[in-house]
């Protein structure tokens, strides 16, 4: 490999695994901050990406606008649904054992897959890139990038810099970190603990369906995407330490690094690579890089 | 806890198999054991609209006999394969298996179908080693060797004079029979597979990979990929720039059914399969239209693998005057019948696999047009079938 192209494989890497980040980061907040295994964060994932194939037609027909309204209604939608979900089933997990909470987030995947094969049918489809963004740059003499994957990363930055400061700087911040470590003591400091949850959550979900909105493009939208991404971020969270949103920033960029150049060096194992960094990680550090509140 | 009883109450509903019970012992009951949900739903349903399609066209009868269908979900899950193909020779006591689209679980089943004797008709998994060493006189195969679109490609790619190929697939049984195939023809054409990449199933991220064909600089790629992969590797191949240098060839699967979420990046791909839209014979009119009418929805190479598995589980069965026990009859009329398919007339090889013509198509707008045969009457390897 030269030089150039290991630059390349490079910018891949960090490509790949800021995407990882932004699905992961709802989940390290939802799971740390509250407690709650969340199977069905693959599924929010889905229902972005299904937002941004399903809503652009109407949202263009109704509303006229383009990408980025299409962004925002979709972003409404994830935050309203998230809040619902909270107060419906979710409000009830906070003081049951993992098991039940993986029973019945287990069970909402199977419902949410279930309501978009009958709404939107089996098919794969596609979310065409937004006109001002379709150019690419020229990457050596026959390769070309495409700047909407640039675009992604730097929406994944930002978002990194926004939660980031937003939980270690601002007041709300401080409470979301007092409620995860003693709920009962922050509620009777007069916090309103419940309402204080059930922003998180809205917050989570709109994370991840957001993450699903801007990757349709580049990702395809099919049935079951949810899932075969879930794995990989509950991968991301326990290395970069649960709740911890700077270890989940970490830890993808890490596995983004580890997955490319694997797939280029050692294609034979680059299945089992991942998991392998996860365990050496984790035997090091049996909590993950960093724990939150740390 | 309430909520909790709900929950169960709707986990019950999407586990219940749909199970049509048999009301009488004459009639001939037919198990779909297919994909009804997840990836391959589309194609699942497809099969079985086929098939439906043949038997509705005759009159809703086979031999005289009455016919019954009993669907189990497969799930395309290989770890309840053996589970899911038990309970329709069990506890239903079906006569033919119909199934499936996922290659491990069709292994599971073609085992299970060599164990007890049921006749299985497979409608679309490629595994080599179904019609290889796990080939019996009661299991047959109504679409392809996953090697067969290769070799047919590999043909085409030596012909054209290309020199160098990288290929590219997921690291699984499907995606390297495939290769393989290619790799065979082309090099026996003069040509050199400079390197093989993978990945491993069911990733999808492209990018370092593109990287390696950009800097290798091969004169093609030779791809396996379906569905959502198939799409993503397409779009990002075009993406990269580099089918304006380095062409994507493939199987049919790179492309069909996909070419509206493919829009303009699949513009001008060549592929080859055993069947292609513009082929304008009668009889491919006819099905067309035919379907069209009762599913209302275009049909796809899937429906005529399964229209095709009715139809040789039709020439059996009148052979062996609707008895299903008497294999030997019904096998020796399926082996030795012209099978009358819209794809173009196909015979059954020794090993129970279609000998049959691969077309070369080319997206042209939405469609996979045929542009002339890429290998007349090929027949797979079969490498281990003793029968």
């Amino acid at each position: 490999m030269d030089f150039f192209t290991l630059l390349i494989q490079v910018l891949n890497a960090v490509q790949y695994g800021l995407l990882l980040f932004l699905v992961a980061a709802g989940l390290t907040l939802i799971f740390g901050m509250m407690g709650i295994i969340n199977l069905a964060h693959g599924s929010f994932y889905m229902i972005g990406a299904y937002l941004s194939f399903g809503l652009a037609p109407i949202v263009a027909q109704t509303i006229g606008g383009g990408f980025l309204v299409t962004l925002v209604v979709g972003l409404i939608f994830a935050i309203f649904l998230g809040y619902l979900l909270e107060w419906l089933f979710y409000s009830y997990l906070y003081e049951r054992d993992h098991l039940q909470q993986v029973l019945m987030t287990y069970g909402l995947i199977l419902v949410f897959e279930e309501i978009r094969s009958l709404l939107l049918g089996d098919d794969v489809h596609s979310v065409a890139i937004p006109a001002w963004l379709s150019a690419s740059v020229q990457l050596g003499d026959i390769m070309t990038y495409p700047i909407y994957r640039l675009f992604i990363s730097g929406i994944c930055l930002l978002l990194a810099a926004a939660m980031l400061i937003v939980l270690t700087k601002t007041r709300l911040g401080m409470m979301i970190r007092a409620g995860s470590v003693n709920r009962e003591m922050t509620q009777s400091l007069g916090v309103n603990i419940q309402f204080l949850y059930r922003l998180v959550f809205a917050s989570g979900v709109a994370i991840a369906a957001f993450a699903g909105m801007i990757a349709a493009p580049v990702t395809s939208v099919y049935p079951g995407m949810g899932q075969s991404i879930l794995i990989i971020c509950f991968v991301v969270v326990v290395i970069g330490g649960i709740g911890s949103i700077r270890g989940a920033l970490i830890a993808s960029l890490l596995i983004g690094f580890v997955d490319t150049f694997s797939k280029v060096l050692l294609p034979n194992v680059a299945g089992v690579l991942v998991y392998v960094l996860m365990a050496t990680i984790l035997l090091w550090k049996p909590s993950g890089l960093f724990k939150a509140g740390s | 806890m309430k909520l909790l009883k709900i929950g169960m109450c709707l986990l019950s509903i999407f586990f219940t198999p749909s199970v049509v019970f048999a009301q009488s012992n004459t009639k001939l009951k037919i198990g779909f054991m297919l994909p009804y949900s997840g990836t391959f739903a589309a194609l699942g349903n497809a099969i079985e609209n086929g098939f439906t399609l043949y038997i509705k066209e005759n009159g809703g009868k086979l031999a005289g006999r009455e016919i019954v269908y009993i669907k189990v979900d497969d799930e395309s899950d290989p770890s309840k394969a053996t589970d899911n193909v038990n309970k329709l020779i069990k506890r239903d006591n079906v006569d033919v298996i119909i199934g499936t689209v996922h290659s491990g679980v069709a292994m599971a089943m073609a085992k299970v179908a060599k164990d007890t004797g049921t006749t299985l008709i497979i409608p679309n998994a490629g595994a080599d080693a179904i019609t290889g060493p796990m080939c019996a006189k009661n299991i047959f195969r109504s679409s392809f060797t996953n090697g067969q679109p290769g070799y047919a490609m590999g043909e085409v790619a030596a012909k054209k004079n290309h020199k160098t190929a990288i290929t590219l697939t997921w690291k699984y049984a499907a995606g390297e029979e495939s290769v393989k195939g290619f790799k065979d023809s082309f090099e026996k054409g003069g040509g050199k597979v400079i390197k093989d990449l993978t990945l491993p199933f069911p990733n999808v991220e492209f990018q370092a990979l593109l990287t390696e064909i950009a800097a290798a600089k091969p004169d093609i790629v030779y791809s396996f990929f379906a569905g959502a992969g198939a799409v993503k590797l397409v779009k990002d191949y075009a993406a990269a720039g580099l089918n304006k240098t380095i062409p994507l060839y493939g199987p049919g699967f790179l492309t069909d059914g996909l070419l509206e979420a493919l829009g303009d990046s699949a513009k001008g791909m060549l592929t080859t399969l055993h069947y292609a839209d513009g082929l304008n014979t009668k009889r491919d009119k006819e099905f067309r239209l035919s379907y069209a009418k009762t599913f209302l929805l275009q049909p796809d190479v899937y429906a005529v693998q399964g229209y095709d598995a009715a139809q040789m589980l039709a020439i059996g069965l009148k052979a062996s005057q609707g008895d299903v026990s008497r294999k030997d009859d019904f096998a020796k009329a399926i082996r030795s019948a012209t099978i009358d398919s819209p794809r173009g007339p196909f015979t059954i090889s020794k090993a129970h696999n279609p000998i049959q013509d691969f077309y070369l198509r080319e997206v042209i707008g939405k469609e996979n047009k045929s542009i002339g045969i890429a290998s007349k009457s090929l027949a797979d390897a079969a490498r281990g079938c003793n029968m």
